[in-house]
């Protein structure tokens, strides 16, 4: 139960964008495809998991009043291997994600978890954490994003859905459509969540 | 002259912060329930990204380039930044107690702005000279401002709105800044 647990209540319970309502700005900028929103949603995977490893390892040396700005060393390191990697092996995928990918180390997500969660528990139980906190995330992403790119561009991961009979509607892959679509998504689960707490 | 007209019209209405480069989101929902307390968020904003992107531009010209190792610029502006910020919070704490209770509280929410060191970054990217630079940020500072405090009036309006329920506080809030964001759209196309 316990382990489990961990990993699964970040997935839909305490899922970070539309639960916990955190780490908006990566979401909302880079759901324009579902190929980026994956690849956002890895990225931060990568560096949540390589952040919650250390700082659970070192949490107890740090001294209380410096343990911010040690954690947030932490995470920009992991930041600047997960950019030069994306740089090296998939130049697309930088240049879709672009400023995104150094603005991860303030995506509050990563610095809550390790505030909130790796500091105080085990090595074990803060990778599980970061494994469904970045699942959840990622599902996040890929949601908002397929629905972006279905309704904005007619498209599935770059396979045409419609051919011409249903027109794209451009506005869901410029700005307004994000917000929109993010608020709809996030009254959904609210809603969702009022029904399944009725039924019980 | 014209450059400087496009960079400020771009950085606060075309490009805005908000709007079209999804940056300080959290912030942007967050504090933006009352006008004032809007004001005083964009205020503290502003002062903290000019002053962040002169040192961490010196820096990045200074330090970075001639020791080739650019690819340090995320663990040192974010360091930077949050270092920043502490001095600010602390001069301002001796130097002017009105100005510091007017915008104290809010610069520890502004270390995890992403619109701070995204404009640190960007200003970088479009190779701006020094001055330009320091006008970037201090006008999509104002963009910024501006985008709060604007949606904070309609918030204020929207809590005496009968809202369906699951739509209520955050929900809601995107909707009508999708609408703003819709606006804003009229920009675009006017600087290329």
């Amino acid at each position: 139960m316990g382990a489990y647990h961990e990993f699964a209540k970040g997935i839909i319970k305490e899922n970070p964008v539309l639960r916990l309502l955190l780490g908006f700005c990566p979401t909302l900028a880079v759901t324009t495809t579902a190929i980026n929103g994956i690849g956002m949603g890895l990225a931060t995977m990568f560096v949540l998991l390589g952040s919650n490893i250390v700082i659970s390892l070192i949490a107890r040396f740090i001294p209380d009043k410096v343990r911010i700005p040690s954690y947030i060393v932490v995470i920009a390191t992991f930041v600047t291997i997960v950019d030069l990697l994306i740089q090296a092996f998939s130049p697309e995928l930088n240049k879709a994600l672009g400023i995104f990918i150094p603005l991860i180390v303030v995506n509050c997500i990563i610095l809550g978890r390790a505030e909130a969660y790796a500091s105080k528990n085990s090595l074990a139980f803060s990778i599980l954490d970061a494994l469904g906190m970045g699942c959840g995330f990622t599902l996040a992403l890929l949601i908002l994003a397929s629905i972006r790119e279905i309704l904005g561009n007619g498209t599935i991961f770059g396979i045409s859905l419609f051919a011409d009979a249903f027109p794209p509607i451009l506005v869901f892959v410029l700005p307004p459509g994000a917000f929109l679509t993010l608020g709809v998504m996030i009254a959904g689960v609210v809603a969702l969540e009022k029904k399944m707490g009725a039924t019980k | 002259m014209k450059t400087v007209l496009l960079v400020v019209i771009s950085a606060i209405f075309v490009n805005n912060v908000v709007f079209a480069r999804f940056l300080g989101i959290c912030p942007y929902v967050g504090v933006s329930k009352r006008v004032s307390t809007s004001a005083g968020m964009g205020m503290a904003v502003t002062f903290v990204m000019t002053l962040a992107t002169a040192i961490t531009y010196i820096l990045h010209y200074l330090v970075l380039e001639p020791f080739h190792i650019e690819f340090m610029q995320t663990v040192i502006f974010i360091l930077v930044i949050a270092s920043l910020v502490q001095v600010v919070e602390l001069v301002l704490k001796k130097v002017s107690r009105p100005l510091y209770s007017a915008l104290g509280i809010y610069l520890p929410l502004i270390t995890t702005n992403c619109a701070i060191l995204g404009v640190a970054i960007l200003s970088i990217q479009m190779k701006y000279s020094f001055f330009l630079a320091l006008l970037f940020a201090f006008c999509s500072a104002l963009g910024f401002t501006l985008a709060i405090v604007i949606f904070a009036g309609i918030r204020e309006k929207l809590d005496e709105a009968d809202i369906p329920g699951p739509f209520r506080n955050v929900p809601i809030s995107f909707v009508t800044a999708a609408i703003l964001a819709m606006a804003f759209m009229g920009f675009s196309g006017l600087v290329k």
